[in-house]
């Protein structure tokens, strides 16, 4: 039996920037368990949608549900706290913190206890957590150096790990293997994918590479034009003549 | 070994503070006091430079705290300094919470010159009040009472010290603590990326208003503090020149640490002596020479010199960093 509520839900979403319609009615659902893979063009609008999603654009029309509620443009702040987390193309790191304090700081934003300030952030829970979190994306041995010190496939991770240390209901990726080198690609996917199965977090990610998509996803949603033009199995969406011509370029 | 070393710098930091009016004339004395009750406003001011801002604003807090002691002796001729440093604190407490509501929504230069533009509009009511601040004469302080326990005229200025002493030991306490929290390290990571944070759930808002309180504190603290050993309290104490040297010292000895304004603020007292009594018309130059050298040659201050060769003496830069 399928669950009564969705984690996400778009009615309609729809966004311009002047002539270029970036989101053109999109009509999405996600159910809690899914793993969906969004694949798209430069430009198609994927990353629009996630900036839609989380709060940080308003669309010109169209609802945003969370888990049922109407949450409509409300802020990236308090999306994030009903359990809506999000990670970057270009990573958003604490480069002046070690990754280790990074992490607890996400730590202590789910906690509720970000606004503490007597008691310290080296808290013994916290430090024992962070250090799991780390060791499970594979950045242990850079617990104690500062963020900039990461090579970019550990900026990446990082990035998304500080979003997954929220205890996130669904968690938002936006193109994880961007800016990673090809023979690493798959290393950083299948080291995410190793948490994602682990902890059963619902998860979309973005990407606009078809081999990762079509390797990783359980669910396809395939972009064009700021519409969804496909949904459905990797093997199915990706078959379309009409996707390949969008995303690849040719039949 | 990280902690032997904070262990060791604080004892003898505390030690040498401790000797201050035993083994040196009344005048080093009354420059040492002035420094540390400075330094409570410096460190204010510091929290924000860590977090990538820069307040020209904070001696409104500055003065909040020596008005109250003016205001006290004038009206009530109350002038007990122990119970009058809380009263301080709480009123520049009071008067960030409000400011504050407006100054977090503003960053950069915005911040920056609204903070100058708040503390000169409470300049000029001090100036034009008259009838309630005595204006450009000023107030007094008189002489202060410790729990209504008045000492031998002779011994005042010890009692004072080590009042001040006192303080700025808690403040150096509550400043290491609000450091070492979540809320302290969220003002560091405000420098690098304030979407990350506002994408943990968390609000860089509240946490820029948190710590303007609490740098509202150190101020009104070191505002009762100053109108005491000086005695005598005008307007200038909110003005931007004022809000100036607390920057000017803050990066003097070094914003990056707690000890770094301590001996920025002790230093800069005593270059200021010197520097007016050797050039009387000059000395305004002299400062801006040795800033000129602190930025060119040692952009973290004085303290980091102190850092620098302790490194080799196996004290670990990461405590640097994380103090």
């Amino acid at each position: 039996m399928p669950e009564a509520t969705s984690i996400l839900q778009t009615i309609d979403l729809t966004k311009s920037f002047g002539m270029v319609t970036a989101a053109d009615s999109i009509s999405v659902e996600i159910r809690p368990g899914e793993l969906v893979g969004i694949v798209g063009a430069n430009g198609s609008g994927k990353t629009t949608f996630l900036n839609i999603v989380t709060g940080y654009l308003k669309p010109d029309r169209g609802r945003v549900l969370l888990m049922g509620e109407d949450r409509t443009g409300q802020p990236p702040r308090a999306i994030t706290k009903l359990g809506i987390a999000r990670s970057f193309q270009i990573p958003q790191l604490y480069t002046h913190l070690s990754v280790l304090e990074s992490l607890m700081l996400s730590l202590a934003a789910q906690a509720g206890k970000s606004t503490s300030f007597w008691r310290p952030l080296y808290r013994r829970e916290w430090m024992a957590e962070g250090v799991e979190t780390l060791d499970r994306f594979g950045l242990k041995a850079y617990a104690h150096r500062p963020g900039s010190e990461l090579p970019e496939g550990g900026r990446k991770l990082l990035d998304i790990a500080l979003s997954f240390a929220l205890k996130p209901k669904l968690l938002l990726m936006d193109e994880p293997t961007s800016g990673v080198s090809i023979e690493d690609k798959f290393q950083v996917m299948d080291t995410l994918m190793k948490v994602v199965a682990e902890t059963r977090l619902t998860t979309l990610f973005v990407e606009h590479d078809m081999e990762v998509v079509q390797r990783y996803g359980r669910r396809v949603l395939a972009f064009n034009d700021g519409r969804v033009i496909a949904d459905g199995t990797p093997d199915s969406v990706l078959a379309d003549p009409e996707v390949r011509k969008a995303v690849l370029g040719r039949v | 070994m990280e902690q032997r070393w904070f262990f060791l710098e604080a004892v003898v930091g505390t030690a040498l503070l401790l000797l201050v009016p035993l083994l040196f004339p009344d005048w080093m004395g009354f420059i040492v006091a002035l420094a540390l009750a400075k330094f409570l406003a410096v460190l204010g001011v510091a929290l924000f430079l860590r977090a990538g801002m820069v307040t020209f604003g904070h001696a409104m807090f500055y003065a909040v705290g020596a008005y109250t002691v003016g205001f006290s002796a004038k009206w009530f001729g109350f002038r007990d300094i122990l119970v009058l440093l809380p009263l301080g604190g709480l009123l520049g407490a009071g008067l960030a919470a409000l400011v504050g509501l407006v100054m977090a929504r503003y960053r950069e230069v915005f911040f920056a010159m609204l903070n100058l533009a708040f503390s000169m509009m409470l300049y000029g009511v001090l100036l034009k009040l008259y009838w309630l601040t005595g204006g450009t004469d000023g107030l007094g302080a008189g002489v202060p009472t410790f729990f209504g326990y008045a000492p031998p005229r002779e011994h005042l200025r010890v009692y004072q010290y080590y009042v001040i002493l006192l303080v700025a030991g808690l403040a150096i306490y509550a400043v290491y603590r609000f450091l070492s929290s979540p809320l302290g390290y969220y003002l560091k990571a405000r420098a690098d990326n304030e979407i990350r944070i506002e994408y943990s759930g968390e609000s860089v808002r509240r946490v820029i208003y948190f710590t303007y309180v609490f740098s509202g504190v150190l101020a009104g603290l070191s505002g009762v503090m100053a109108a005491f050993i000086v005695g005598h309290i005008v307007p200038e104490y909110a003005f931007w020149i004022q809000s100036g040297d607390f920057v000017f010292v803050a990066l003097l000895g070094g914003f990056t640490s707690v000890p770094g304004p301590l001996v920025g603020a002790i230093a800069f007292e005593f270059i200021r002596t010197y520097a007016s009594k050797y050039f009387p018309n000059e000395w305004q130059m002299v400062l801006g020479i040795i800033m000129l050298a602190i930025i060119l040659f040692r952009p973290e201050g004085l303290w980091s010199i102190y850092e620098g060769l302790a490194s080799r003496f196996g004290r670990s830069d990461r405590e640097a960093q994380r103090a």
